[in-house]
């Protein structure tokens, strides 16, 4: 046999899981975004208590996909004296480093493009931070005044909130003391603690900052639409406006797996060591027949015969997906139950991504939005010093627990209270100092008048 | 183990292709653009621009920049001390594996407080 095929069989049979992967996060993943924004429009809609899309396809359901095909045979336009490399390249950009980084991120035990590399979370967080890269080339061959304010905004918001992020991860990576996703969930199981419980400042900080890194509100100076029309998207259409929004939902997806994996317990179940709880392993076959059973009674009220055709199948494959769930289950004798750590996994670790992601749409639909130097006072006078104060918080923890025998629980109890303590201080001196900052301003301002 | 990169390279290059070949394909499908030279004016609310975009802009965002090149170095500096933590702590080290990064935050902090003072960190 030819040595070249040899080795590249030899190749594909080692790691044809992580290619099969790989493959699959990039055909499902768009499309996950599209059904994700679809969400959205749902969540927006019944906040006001009303219905959101309803026409294309029972009730809404073939909406992304619509959409989807109106976007990719729209037309595009290019303005005269925008950069076309440039304006090419930047979404294209965006959007590889929002998926690549999704290589590292394991979805459950079984799932991950990338198995067992020892710098995982380190390469999701360097590599979705070259995302600012696409936003602000973007923004600077449109050459348009919207986007290139966008743009820069955009940039100065993410590289200010990172380092946010990065302290707020370092208080996790402390606790589980290893950059391997899988060896990250472990250690939480192995510490009987999801890490939310013996660090919730850092995961306060990292929610808000991750809020703040996918440009989402009450974050979303970049692409203000009140101010900057649609920021550095503003010349962008048809497909090429899609890669960005591609890349934004990629990114939601991003930091909600970090997150989960990091402070959630990744897919661990709830209470992962107590055995009386045992039952909560059923919770996926049982939540999916649920959704089967209320589609089935909601099938005959639809107006349309296509309604409730549609509703039938989404039936169909709840009930499919919840028998593969038993059939996986430890008790059965079928080849699947050799999945069951795999998909149980998946199950969990989705569950808690979609949460994540739900309090991104909630936080969106509640709050109204910041000014930019509100936005930069918060991470720069707030968040950076908490977030460093929570590393030195749970470093103490740690020390108290193993050199002294503290109690962990009491340990991390004191060493937070500290830490919130700390973060009224900040409040204060901010209070104090941006009331000065703004007698300043204001005489500045006299001073101006006088000048001119 | 570098052969464990492998596959997330072959993941980095499937990635790429997918915006590419997807631009290019239905390049060939959808319809060219059309339309006047005002159609492909930047679109500044119906105002005509009177000057590029790409002038002078605020310095406070180079003033961002740079401290975002500290802290971010900072951050990395933090992370292989916080792997190295609970390893130290178990071998009896809590004093060093402490006061080592507190000297590092300490001078970090030294820093920070005059950049407050100096009023650096605001943007308004």
């Amino acid at each position: 046999m030819n040595p070249t095929l040899h080795s590249i069989l030899a190749f594909v049979q080692t790691w044809w899981v992580e290619l099969l992967c790989a493959v699959l996060i990039v055909l499902v993943v768009p499309l996950i975004a599209g059904y994700l924004a679809l969400v959205e429009r749902k969540v927006m809609a019944d906040m006001p208590a009303r219905l959101g899309p309803m026409r294309v396809g029972p009730p809404g359901l073939l909406q992304p996909i619509a959409d989807a095909l109106k976007l990719l045979i729209k037309e595009d336009s290019i303005p005269d004296n925008a950069d076309r490399f440039i304006f090419w390249l930047a979404p294209v950009l965006s959007v590889t480093a929002a998926l690549t980084s999704m290589g590292a991120v394991a979805f459950g035990p079984w799932f991950q493009a990338a198995r067992d590399i020892n710098i995982g979370l380190l390469f999701v967080v360097g590599v979705s931070s070259l995302g600012p890269i696409g936003i602000v080339l973007g923004g600077w061959a449109s050459n348009n005044h919207y986007s290139i304010i966008g743009a820069l905004r955009s940039t100065a918001q993410l590289i200010s909130y990172e380092t946010t992020a990065g302290f707020a991860l370092v208080s996790g990576l402390l606790l589980a003391g290893t950059l391997n996703v899988r060896a990250i969930v472990e250690a939480q199981r192995t510490d009987h603690a999801w890490y939310i419980f013996l660090a919730p400042v850092g995961f306060s900080t990292y929610l808000i900052a991750s809020i703040a890194e996918t440009n989402r509100a009450p974050f979303d100076l970049p692409a203000a639409a009140s101010e900057l029309v649609a920021g550095y998207m503003t010349e962008y259409s048809g497909f090429r406006w899609s890669l960005y929004f591609l890349a934004e939902y990629a990114n939601m997806i991003v930091v909600a797996s970090v997150g989960t994996t990091l402070f959630l317990g990744g897919w661990l179940r709830p209470f992962p060591n107590v055995h009386w709880l045992g039952w909560l392993d059923a919770a996926p076959t049982l939540l999916l027949a649920a959704v089967g059973a209320y589609c089935v009674f909601r099938a005959g009220k639809q107006p349309a015969r296509l309604q409730s055709l549609v509703m039938w199948a989404v039936a169909f494959s709840s009930f499919v997906v919840s028998a593969i769930f038993v059939f996986a289950s430890p008790f059965s004798h079928l080849p699947l139950a050799k999945m069951h750590d795999g998909l149980y996994g998946a199950f969990w670790f989705l569950l808690k991504v979609s949460a994540y992601i739900y309090i991104f749409m909630w936080l969106r639909f509640a709050l109204p939005r910041f000014r930019f130097e509100q936005l930069m006072r918060l991470g720069w006078h707030i968040l950076i010093p908490l977030a460093l104060v929570n590393v030195v918080g749970v470093a103490i923890a740690l020390a108290l627990h193993s050199e002294f025998s503290w109690n962990r629980w009491l340990a991390t109890f004191f060493t937070t209270l500290a830490t919130l303590g700390a973060a009224m201080m900040l409040l204060r001196w901010n209070d104090k100092y941006s009331a000065a900052a703004a007698l300043l301003a204001d005489s500045s301002i006299a001073e101006d008048l006088h000048a001119g | 183990m570098p052969a464990a990169y492998i596959p997330l390279l072959l993941f980095s290059l499937l990635v790429l292709t997918f915006p590419v070949v997807t631009l290019v394909v239905f390049k060939c499908i959808r319809p060219g653009s059309r339309g006047g030279p005002a159609k492909f004016q930047p679109y500044e609310c119906g105002i005509l621009p009177e000057t590029s975009a790409r002038g002078r802009y605020s310095a406070r965002f180079y003033i961002i920049g740079m401290l975002f090149v500290v802290f971010e170095v900072e951050t990395i500096f933090l992370f292989p001390w916080a792997i190295l933590f609970r390893t130290w702590l178990a071998q009896h080290l809590a004093a060093f594996a402490l006061s080592y990064m507190f000297v590092f935050l300490g001078i970090l902090l030294v820093g920070y407080v005059w950049l407050y003072k100096k009023g650096a960190l605001d943007l308004a």
